[in-house]
Parts: C-alpha cells; structure tokens; sequence
C-alpha cells in the first residue's frame, strides 16, 4: 500500500486520464450512436444496410485491433490521422495524439453498441406512439425527434449505462498504446514495487470499482426519475 | 416496434427525395472506399511484398497453427472455466445463506466492475512475468473471472426465469432444496442460458486479442512477428481484423440457431450490469 500512497499523485493522475478518456469518448459516442441508430431504423434502406454492417464490423473486431488501426493504419490514408496537431495541455493534463487516437478508437467502438441499446429502446416504446405521431402528420424527423427518440432514450437509460460501464473499463486498452492512464500505471507500479503487487493491484481496482459505481449510481437516479409511467 | 411504423409510406415526392438519399450514401460509400484503396495503393500496402507472408503457406500454417488456435485455446479454456466458475458463483448468489450469498456477490461484482486489462497484467506479475506459460494462464485466467462473473450473473437471471411452479411442484412432490437446483431448475436455466453463454464466447474472443499487452501467444502475438519481419502493419490489421470477424460470426450464428431452437422467438435472456442500475422496470417491456 506504501507503493500507492506515496506516489498517490501519480496514482490520482492515472485516473485523471481514465476519466477523461471515458467523458470525452463517452459523449462523442453517444452523439455517434444516436445519428447511427437513426440511419438503422430509418426510411432509406441503404443507410440502414450501411449501419448494420458498420455495427457488425466494430462489434465483432477486438477493440485492440481498431486501436491499432488509428495507431497504423489511418495515419497511412490520411496525414491528418496522425493527430500531430492535437497538443492540448490542460494543467498538468497532457493531451497528446495518443490520447486523441485512443478518444476515436473508443468513440468508434462504443458508438454502435450505443446505437443497438438506442434500437432496443425504441423498440420498447409502444407501436401506438409512433402510430399517433404520423396520424398528426410530423414526418418521420418529427416522429423520431419529438416522440420516439425521448421515450426511446428514456427507455434505454439501463442499456445505454451497461455500454458506457464497458467503456470505462475498455478505457484500459488505451495502455497498450501508450497512455499513462489507470492500467498502464499499475504495470510500471507492478515493475517499481514488486512486493507490493497485490496491495497495488487492489488500490487501482478500487479506484475502477468506485468510478463504476458513481456512475452507475447517477444513471440508476436517472432512470428512476426518467421512468415512463404507463 | 419495427421500423415500418415510424414512417408513413412513401408517396411520389418522399421517394424520390429517398432515391437522391440513396445514391448519395452509395456515391459516399464507393468513393470512400476507392480512396481507401487508392492510398494504400499509394502508399504501397497492395504489393505483393506486403501480402507475400499471408499467401505463403508455410507462414499461413504458422499463423494458423500458433496464432488462430493458440488464440481459440485460450478462448475455449477461459469458457469451460468460466461456466464452471459461473455455475458455482451463480448458485452461491441464490442461496438462501447469507455466508453463501454475500460473498459471491463480492466476488461477482469485484471481477465485472474491473477492467479485464487490470486484472490480466496482475496475474501475470503474480504467475512471474519470466514464468513458463505464464502470459497464456494469465490471459485465461483474467477472462474466466470476467467472464464467469457475467455467466454467474446470467445463470442467476436464468433460475428466476424459470416458472415459480416448476420449484413450488418439485418442492411439493417432496424434494430437496438440492435436488429442486440440480434436477428442475438448473436444466431449464441451462437452456435458456444457452445463447448467452454463446455470447459471452464471442466477448472472451474478442478480449483474448489483449493478450498483447502480456506478451501473450496468439493471434496478435504472431502476426506482430510477421509485421516486425515484413514492416507490412496494414495487411496485418486487415488479415487478423477479418479472422476475428469470421470467427465471431460463425459463433453469432450459432448462438441465433440456439436462440431459435432452444428459446424460441422469445426475448434474450436480460441480464442486470453492476451497480444498482441493474432493476429494469417492469412497466418497459
């Protein structure tokens, strides 16, 4: 535990870039996987082919491998992908163009789960909803914006959580590629103390354990206050 | 809800406006894809140097050999453990004693709220980095406590979702509290649970390509030797991106034939994630 405690700086910073990784991952997937879900159950059925092969492919690829195709590959296709001009220091917060590769990476991935738990959601709302508001005439923008969408984000709050939980954990394969976040703190903790490895093991599983639970306390008040009577 | 009910049909002008939808994600779509090709053309990747080891069959043995069915070991290992584990945790969540429950909800809760990562690299510290085998136990042993953690979560959803009367009538026909777990509802929960397990197969797959993090043997693992030989990353992503796509595909298709064949067009199997959040409420179907 001395480990920990004595370099608790380090520690608190670790966390400090897990954190930020999920905030900002987390709300670009969410915007992401809304426009997804839209084009899924929407009128044009290319967009709709389109999207479910996207959810597929992300779905069924190891998020190490679309980490190392914004590390490898993009960068090859595009100069800009290199994500050179990323160079934000806020603090004593670096964000680098490792940071900003790892932020798409978990953006691209976590947004089709997003957009699948948003589907399930508006497949929950009740046919009669959607049937009234193209009685009153809205077009399917309306509908979707005005009625389905609201009840749909409502009814997927539990989904929408479980996918945002998996991201604060996925957010430790960002250590692989070279952020010093959470995980990749307690690797070199593990290499500088080596007696303390399960104190040093614990200490950085609770910090997960705790962030986890904030928000999914936050999301469980959320969706008790959001609940749709019917 | 299906998606035909959010909008009404098509009149003459909507479709047409959908017509010039459609050929602009078509024209979008092949342009992106011509570009995604013609930079890699550019950049060289589509030679045959870069290809050479993924078409030579010496090297597509090993890949094959060391890499894929090292990778599905792991895998296979990590789900036989991991319903062990799920079935003993699982169980131990529904008992009735309180020393039985408690801390198999600790246990439960600790391995799904830590990240697999996390929890790979400190076995593999604690096995000895320098050890024999050590990165392949660890990357097994990581994913059969995640992933048992789940499946104890699933078993459990899947007991409560057997019928009250199936345990009230074995109960009342004189049964034991053991007997009504092992003879009545275990079976039927199993058959529920089928398609999830299958899931869950697809997940530990997908995790076992982290094992790169650990120096583990694999998928990733080889195919990083063969791009270190032959500077050639593109083709590498797009060749291990493609088998763990094929593979999980077939193991999707199987879970939905499961699905079908055991459980019927009845809904997944809902499993609450950690934390609190986990009661959905009845009034959502």
């Amino acid at each position: 535990m001395q480990a920990v405690l004595d370099n608790f700086d380090l520690y608190l910073k670790a966390f400090g870039y897990t954190v930020a990784l999920f905030i900002v991952a987390g709300i670009l997937s969410m915007l992401l996987g809304t426009a997804l879900a839209a084009c899924r159950v929407g009128p044009v059925s290319i967009l709709r082919k389109a999207t479910a092969v996207y959810v597929t492919v992300t779905r069924n690829t190891p998020l190490v491998i679309i980490f190392a195709t914004f590390s490898f590959m993009a960068p090859m296709l595009w100069s800009h992908l290199n994500f050179k001009w990323v160079e934000v220091s806020i603090g004593e917060f670096d964000f680098s163009p490792f940071f900003a590769a790892a932020v798409v990476s978990l953006t691209l991935y976590t947004s089709s789960f997003v957009c699948e738990a948003l589907r399930s959601g508006v497949n929950a709302v009740p046919v009669g909803q959607a049937e009234a508001a193209r009685a009153i005439g809205l077009p399917f923008a309306g509908v979707m914006r005005q009625v389905v969408l609201p009840q749909a984000f409502r009814a997927s709050v539990p989904p929408l959580a479980s996918v945002q939980i998996a991201l604060i954990k996925n957010t430790s394969v960002a250590a692989v590629f070279g952020i010093a976040e959470a995980t990749s703190r307690m690797r070199s903790f593990n290499n500088d103390f080596g007696s303390q490895r399960t104190e040093i093991f614990i200490a950085f599983a609770i910090g997960y354990i705790v962030i986890v639970e904030l928000f999914s306390f936050g999301a469980s008040r959320l969706e008790r206050r959001w609940r749709v009577a019917r | 809800m299906s998606a035909s009910v959010l909008y009404d049909y098509p009149g003459p002008k909507t479709r047409a406006r959908h017509r010039t939808y459609s050929v602009v994600t078509v024209v979008v779509l092949l342009a992106a894809v011509v570009w995604f090709f013609w930079r890699l053309q550019d950049h060289g990747q589509l030679e045959y140097d870069k290809w050479e080891a993924f078409v030579t069959p010496d090297y597509v043995r090993v890949i094959l050999v060391d890499g894929l069915l090292q990778t599905l070991k792991m895998a296979a290992f990590a789900i036989v453990f991991a319903v062990a584990f799920g079935f003993v945790f699982g169980v131990g969540k529904l008992s009735e004693h309180a020393w039985a429950r408690w801390p198999s909800w600790l246990v439960v809760e600790f391995f799904r709220a830590i990240p697999v990562l996390l929890l790979m690299v400190f076995i593999w510290y604690a096995l000895g980095i320098k050890a024999d085998n050590s990165a392949f136990w660890a990357v097994v042993m990581a994913l059969t406590l995640y992933n048992g953690s789940v499946l104890a979560e699933v078993l459990r959803a899947g007991v409560l979702a057997v019928p009250k009367g199936q345990s009230e009538a074995a109960y009342a026909i004189g049964m034991r509290k053991t007997q009504v777990m092992m003879l009545i509802m275990l079976p039927q929960a199993v058959k529920i649970m089928l398609p999830a397990i299958i899931s869950q197969c697809v997940v530990a797959l997908k995790d076992t390509a982290l094992g790169i993090y650990v120096v583990a043997p694999g998928l990733t693992y080889v195919v990083k030797q063969v791009y270190l030989e032959f500077h050639n990353q593109v083709p590498a992503i797009l060749v291990v991106g493609s088998l763990y796509i094929l593979v999980n595909l077939l193991l999707t298709g199987l879970a939905t034939l499961l699905q079908r064949r055991y459980v019927g067009e009845k809904k997944q199997l809902d499993v609450p994630m950690v934390g609190n959040a986990a009661t959905r409420p009845k009034t959502i179907a």
